[in-house]
C-alpha cells in the first residue's frame, strides 16, 4: 500500500498533507513514517479535504466511515483526517481558502471523529498535560479552531477558556499542564506571553508554550520574542507540534 | 506646496500631488501626547481633538481621525466596552446572546449612543479647527462585519451558514444604523468614512460566500452614504475579490501588507486608490532605517501615476510603535514621496 516504516524519520508536513510521520500521542503506539501518496487512501483523503471545504457533511461521513472500515479507526484518522486538515490549514495559511472554510471544516471533523472513534484514556496515559487558553482579550474562534483540530486529531486538550495571565499561571501549575497553547488576536495580548513564560520559567515547571494567532503571522519574529517554543501559522499547525511535544521531542 | 486635502484629492483623482500623502492612522497615540490613560482619553470630546491636533502638529499626517474605537458601535446596541492600558478597547460580553435575541433587535439611534455623539462632537470641533485644509477620516464598521463584535465571530459564521433569514434581518438592522451613523459623521465634518469590512476578506469568507453576502450588502449600503467611502479589510487579503470591491464604486482600498502592493495597483486599473500597506505589527520594532526601507519600498510600487495612499495596514497604528518610527515614517514619506517619482525604475 506504499505505507513503509522508516524508524526514526522525522515529521514531514508537505504541501499536500499526506507524507507525515504519526506518533499518534499514544503510549505503546508504533513509531513510523505513513506516505499514502499513490494509495487508496491517499484518493480519500483529496475526497475528504474537497469535502470538507465544501462543507459536505455527509460526504466527510461517508469518506470516513469508509477509511475506518479498510483501516481502523485510529489509522483512519492519522492517514486521512489528519492530512485533510493540515492541507486546509496551509490552504488558508497561503490565501487559498477562508477562515470560515477551515473553521466549518474542521468542525465537522471533530463531530465526525467524535461520534466514530473509541473514547478512553487508556492510549493517553502517561502523556503529559496539553492545555489551551486565549490570552487577555476576547476572541475565542481561533482557539476553537485548534481544540476542534486537535480533538478530531485524536488528541486530548483542556480547554481553559479565556484567562489573565495570573489566572492561566495558576491554572498551569495547579494542573501540571506540561503543554501549553496560548491563543491570542491582539498585539498586547500577544506581547503578555512573555509575562506568562517568565511565571512559569520562575517555577521550574518546565511547560512548552505554543502560541497563534494574527500578530504572530504578521511578525515572524515574535514569537520567539515573547520566550514561546513554538508558533502555529494556522490551527492544524498545533497537530504536529503537540505530537512532537507529547512525544518528549523538542 | 498643496493643502492635504488638495494632496489627497488628487491623489484620488489618479494624478500627481506634490508629494504622496500619507495617512499615519495614530487614534490611541493622542492619550501619550497628553499623559491619560487611553480610557479617561476617550471619556471626552476635548481630549481627542487635542490629541488629533497634537499628533498632526508632530507627525503632518495628510488626515485627522475621530475615530475612538470600534466597540463604540457596539454600546450603541447596549454593549458594554473593555479598555487596556496599552492596546485598543475590546466589545465586552455580546449583545446577541442567542439567534433568537436577533428577532427582537432594533438599529440603535446615533442621537442616543453617547459615545456615538462624542465621536460627532469631536468631528465638529476638529472641522472648525482645519476647514477645508486636512481631510477628517470617518469611520463605520460595515453591517456584514459588525455582527463580530455583536455576537462573537464563530456564533456568526454559523448564523451566516446555518440562519439565512436571521442572517437578512441582522444585515437590514445593522444597514440602517451603519448608514445613519455614517451620514451623522459627515454631517458633522467628516470628508469621508472609511467602511472597515474584515469579514468581507477573502482571509475570512471565500468569494463564492461573500457575492452572497458582504458584497450584496456593500452594494445596498455604500450608495446610501452621502460622501465618498474608502473600503478596508482591516489587514486580511483582498486581491482575490478586487473587481467585486470595484463594482462597489468605492474610492479607496485599504489594503493589507500580505498582498502586494504593485500587484494591487495594477489591479486597480484607476478604479479606486490603494491605500497601505506598511506592516503595523513589525513597525513596533523598526529602527529608522528600516523604516525608511519600508517606506520606499511602498511608494516605489504603488506610489507612480496617483492613486495611492500611504498607510498601514490594518488602519490603526498600534500603541507600542514609537514616537521615533512614526517620525522616521514622516521623514521617509517627504523625502522618497516627493513627485515626480524619478527615483522608481
Amino acid at each position: 500500500m506504499g505505507s513503509e516504516p522508516v524508524p526514526g524519520a522525522e515529521i514531514i508536513p508537505t504541501l499536500t498533507g499526506l507524507h507525515y510521520r504519526y506518533a499518534g500521542g499514544a503510549a505503546g503506539c508504533a513509531r513510523k513514517v505513513c506516505s499514502a501518496k499513490g494509495t487508496a487512501l491517499e484518493k480519500l483523503a483529496s475526497e475528504l479535504y474537497e469535502a470538507l471545504i465544501a462543507l459536505d457533511t455527509p460526504r466527510v461521513t461517508a469518506l470516513f466511515e469508509e477509511a475506518v472500515s479498510r483501516r481502523g479507526p485510529i489509522l483512519a484518522v492519522e492517514e486521512m483526517m489528519v492530512p485533510a486538515l493540515v492541507r486546509m490549514g496551509e490552504e488558508w495559511h497561503s490565501g487559498r481558502i477562508a477562515l470560515s472554510q477551515t473553521y466549518m471544516g474542521s468542525r465537522i471533523c471533530e463531530a465526525v471523529v467524535d461520534r466514530l472513534l473509541p473514547h478512553g484514556t487508556e492510549r493517553y496515559k502517561g502523556l503529559p498535560k496539553t492545555a489551551i487558553a486565549v490570552l487577555s482579550d476576547y476572541h475565542m474562534l481561533g482557539k476553537r479552531m485548534v481544540l476542534s483540530v486537535l480533538r478530531a486529531s485524536g488528541l486530548p486538550v483542556l480547554d481553559y477558556g479565556r484567562m489573565d495571565r495570573d489566572e492561566l499561571v495558576e491554572r498551569v501549575l495547579a494542573d501540571n499542564t506540561k503543554i501549553l497553547l496560548i491563543s491570542v488576536l491582539m498585539l498586547p495580548s500577544a506581547l503578555k506571553v512573555k509575562e506568562v513564560r517568565s511565571a512559569l520559567d520562575a517555577s521550574e515547571a518546565g511547560v512548552k508554550i505554543a502560541v497563534g494567532g494574527a500578530p504572530f503571522l504578521f511578525d515572524p519574529e515574535l514569537w520567539r520574542e515573547v520566550g514561546a517554543d513554538a508558533m502555529g501559522q494556522s490551527a492544524a499547525d498545533a497537530v504536529s507540534i503537540v505530537q512532537r511535544w507529547q512525544e518528549g521531542r523538542a | 506646496m498643496m493643502t492635504s486635502m488638495q494632496r489627497v484629492l488628487t491623489a484620488l483623482g489618479h494624478r500627481e500631488p506634490d508629494k504622496v500623502p500619507l495617512f499615519l492612522l495614530t487614534t490611541m497615540h493622542g492619550a501619550k501626547e497628553l499623559g491619560l490613560s487611553i480610557r479617561e482619553y476617550y471619556s471626552r470630546a476635548e481630549h481627542v481633538v487635542e490629541g488629533q491636533m497634537r499628533l498632526l502638529a508632530k507627525y503632518r499626517s495628510d488626515c485627522l481621525v475621530p475615530f475612538h474605537y470600534a466597540g463604540l458601535e457596539c454600546e450603541a446596541f447596549g454593549g458594554d466596552t473593555v479598555f487596556y492600558d496599552d492596546g485598543p478597547p475590546n466589545a465586552g460580553a455580546p449583545v446577541i446572546r442567542r439567534p433568537e435575541d436577533i428577532d427582537r433587535l432594533e438599529p440603535p439611534k446615533v442621537a442616543d449612543g453617547a459615545g456615538l455623539v462624542r465621536v460627532l462632537e469631536v468631528t465638529r470641533q476638529l472641522k472648525a479647527r482645519v476647514g477645508d485644509t486636512v481631510p477628517i477620516i470617518g469611520v463605520a464598521i460595515s453591517p456584514f462585519s459588525l455582527p463580530v463584535m455583536q455576537m462573537g465571530f464563530e456564533p456568526y459564521i454559523r448564523l451566516i451558514y446555518e440562519q439565512p433569514e436571521r442572517f437578512a434581518r441582522l444585515m437590514a438592522v445593522n444597514q440602517a444604523f451603519c448608514v445613519e451613523w455614517a451620514n451623522a459623521q459627515l454631517a458633522a465634518g467628516a470628508t469621508a468614512i472609511v467602511y472597515f469590512d474584515p469579514v468581507s476578506s477573502p482571509t475570512n469568507i471565500s468569494r463564492e460566500l461573500y457575492l452572497k453576502t458582504g458584497h450584496r450588502v456593500a452594494l445596498e449600503t455604500l450608495p446610501q452614504i452621502k460622501g465618498a467611502t474608502a473600503i478596508h479589510l482591516a489587514s486580511g487579503r483582498g486581491l482575490a475579490i478586487v473587481d467585486d470591491i470595484a463594482a462597489t464604486g468605492t474610492a479607496g482600498v485599504g489594503v493589507s501588507t500580505l498582498e502586494d502592493l504593485a500587484e494591487w495597483k495594477a489591479a486597480a486599473r484607476g478604479r479606486f486608490t490603494v491605500i497601505g500597506n506598511l506592516n503595523g505589527v513589525e513597525m513596533r520594532r523598526w529602527t529608522p532605517a528600516q523604516a525608511e526601507d519600508e517606506v520606499k519600498r511602498a511608494i516605489g510600487k504603488a506610489g507612480r501615476g496617483g492613486g495611492f495612499i500611504l498607510a498601514d495596514n490594518h488602519g490603526e497604528i498600534p500603541w507600542q510603535v514609537p514616537e521615533e518610527v512614526l517620525l522616521a515614517i514622516r521623514d521617509a514619506a517627504d523625502r522618497w514621496g516627493r513627485y515626480p517619482l524619478d527615483w522608481v525604475e
